[in-house]
């Protein structure tokens, strides 16, 4: 590991006052995603600010929906009571993420900004646009199986690996950021950006920004909401294809559906025509299944991860059936 | 077969006298830590940017000359010498690492020592009292939970963040708790059942 300077914050004005400055500075939040990819020398920042004495892990509520603070931990927010009864959809995403050990240390905000699990992005031995800019993809010609169906560009096709992202843009979340020049928001879906020609620039934060909390709006749906997750062994692995799903359902009728997916997209992919299609039809197979097609409609499979267009389907209307059952 | 039946057996003693040595060992390394205050680093090379960083550690005080860099499994097993904290895959995929910070368990590969100055860490040397085993340490040896044991000191420092954590009611959630703790041998069966004995004898368990 290439070695780096220290410095604590305990105040958030005082962390970006020291990141935004300096270009190779880094913020320390969990490290679980950082220190990793900093062993392989995937990353190399000359000086990290650790953010941990922040006071920013408070989970509360505020107006009818949620505030979450960026320091939170995974575990925190699974397993906080209030998290559990209204978005039961971000608990069970978050329980299905990691490990405990590792969800323990793994905060909000860094779990928003952790990097992909592609092979060749965390092998320095191979060229990569993600991390050397202009040097090439070896994943569109390789081995891809772990890799997207949705929003790869011919530069990059690399997944956004978050479950907790997943739930949390089915959930129309808001990310809070606090910059040199004052605060702003960002509503998730608009957070994470696709490959396109600068696989790079993966989020709008601009360097020495910090995400402080995320929001949670309150909605009929919320409660009535559950994550699905399909992966290569029974716990403790990366999504091949997971769906959050949630449903408000009156009188049999759907209302409103909110619909994402990880494991398949560049960036946790919200099924925004699926979700539309969903609307004022009734709540049953035959609806799920005509949104589970409009959902994958645009599917550009590799060679190796053709299985994700059928999978992703099938976990969509196995989820919203799930749902549609909740009382 | 008599041969195989006697190569068995002794197999079997080996495995007795590993785990009992084992067991022997680092209670001895846990009372041994609790006399003597280290103040040198066990390692002794150093470069331009250590810090003077101090770890409390199974209740005592060590005061380290390290780099940033260095991360919480590194400063136990290499300046400190507390080896029963293991080594694995060194980046939070296998558990091998895992001890307790401020009684949560934790992978201590991927969090810097620098990051816990003011934390109760407490590693597998930590668990018992003298002689006495912790329970999740006696529920391992009397389940036969382990095989080569390399895995074992992740396992019940894991078992025992699971027992404080609070959230394990059934077999099933015990397998999925434990699920960021990998066994090469797989006595994964022998695993849950030592944990569920800890559970049902709960109050013993936590730290």
């Amino acid at each position: 590991m290439q070695p780096f300077s220290y410095k604590k914050a305990g105040q958030a004005e005082n962390a970006v006052a020291l990141v935004a400055p300096d270009a190779e500075a880094s913020y320390l939040a969990g490290g679980t995603s950082l220190i990793d990819l900093m062993k392989l020398n995937v990353q190399t920042p000359t000086e990290l600010v650790d953010i941990n004495p922040l006071p920013l892990t408070k989970i509360e509520m505020q107006g009818n929906g949620v505030r979450i603070g960026a320091m939170a931990s995974n575990s925190d927010v699974a397993y906080n009571a209030i998290i559990q009864e209204r978005y039961p959809v971000l608990s069970e995403a978050l329980l299905s993420g990691a490990s405990p050990q590792l969800r323990n240390m793994a905060t909000v905000g860094g779990n928003l900004l952790q990097r992909t699990r592609c092979y060749y992005f965390r092998d320095t031995a191979f060229p990569c646009n993600k991390r050397v800019p202009g040097s090439g993809c070896p994943a569109i010609e390789g081995y891809n199986r772990i890799h997207a169906i949705l929003g790869g560009s011919d530069r990059c096709i690399a997944t956004h690996p978050s479950d907790m992202a997943v739930a949390m843009v089915a959930l129309d979340a808001v990310v809070q950021i606090r910059g040199l020049k004052g605060e702003r928001s960002v509503p998730l879906i608009d957070f994470h950006l696709v490959p396109g020609d600068t696989p790079e620039k993966e989020t709008v934060l601009q360097h020495g920004e910090l995400i402080v909390a995320v929001d949670l709006p309150a909605s009929p749906f919320t409660k009535r909401s559950h994550y699905l997750k399909i992966r290569d062994r029974a716990s403790y692995a990366f999504a091949m294809s997971s769906v959050a799903a949630a449903l408000d359902i009156q009188n049999g009728i759907i209302r409103a559906a909110r619909l994402a997916m990880g494991g398949v997209g560049t960036k946790p992919w919200r099924a925004l025509e699926a979700e539309k299609a969903l609307v004022n039809k009734p709540a049953n197979q035959a609806s799920f299944q005509a949104a589970a097609n409009l959902a994958v409609a645009g599917a550009k499979p590799q060679k190796y991860n053709a299985f994700k267009v059928e999978l992703t389907k099938r976990t969509i209307v196995r989820a919203l059936a799930t749902v549609g059952e909740m009382a | 077969m008599k041969f195989v039946l006697k190569r068995r057996k002794l197999g079997q003693l080996m495995i007795v006298s590993t785990v009992v040595a084992t067991i022997s060992n680092f209670v001895k390394k846990a009372v041994a830590q609790t006399q003597v205050q280290k103040t040198t680093p066990m390692l002794k090379t150093s470069t331009p940017q250590t810090t003077k960083v101090t770890l409390r550690v199974n209740g005592t005080a060590h005061n380290l000359q390290i780099e940033p860099r260095v991360t919480l499994l590194d400063a136990l097993r290499e300046y400190i010498g507390l080896i029963g904290t293991k080594k694995g895959c060194d980046h939070g995929q296998c558990g091998a690492c895992t001890v307790l910070v401020d009684g949560q368990r934790i992978n201590s590969c991927l969090t810097f020592a620098i990051m816990h100055t003011d934390a109760k860490i407490t590693t597998i040397e930590g668990l018992a009292q003298g002689d006495n085993l912790h329970p999740m340490q006696a529920a391992f040896v009397a389940r036969d939970a382990f095989q080569c044991g390399y895995c074992t000191p992740g396992q019940i420092c894991s078992a025992v963040g699971l027992v404080n954590e609070g959230h394990a009611k059934s077999d099933a959630e015990i397998r999925e708790l434990m699920s960021g703790n990998i066994c090469r041998c797989g006595a994964y069966p022998n695993i849950v059942t030592a944990v569920r004995d800890v559970l049902e004898g709960k109050k013993d368990a936590a730290v």
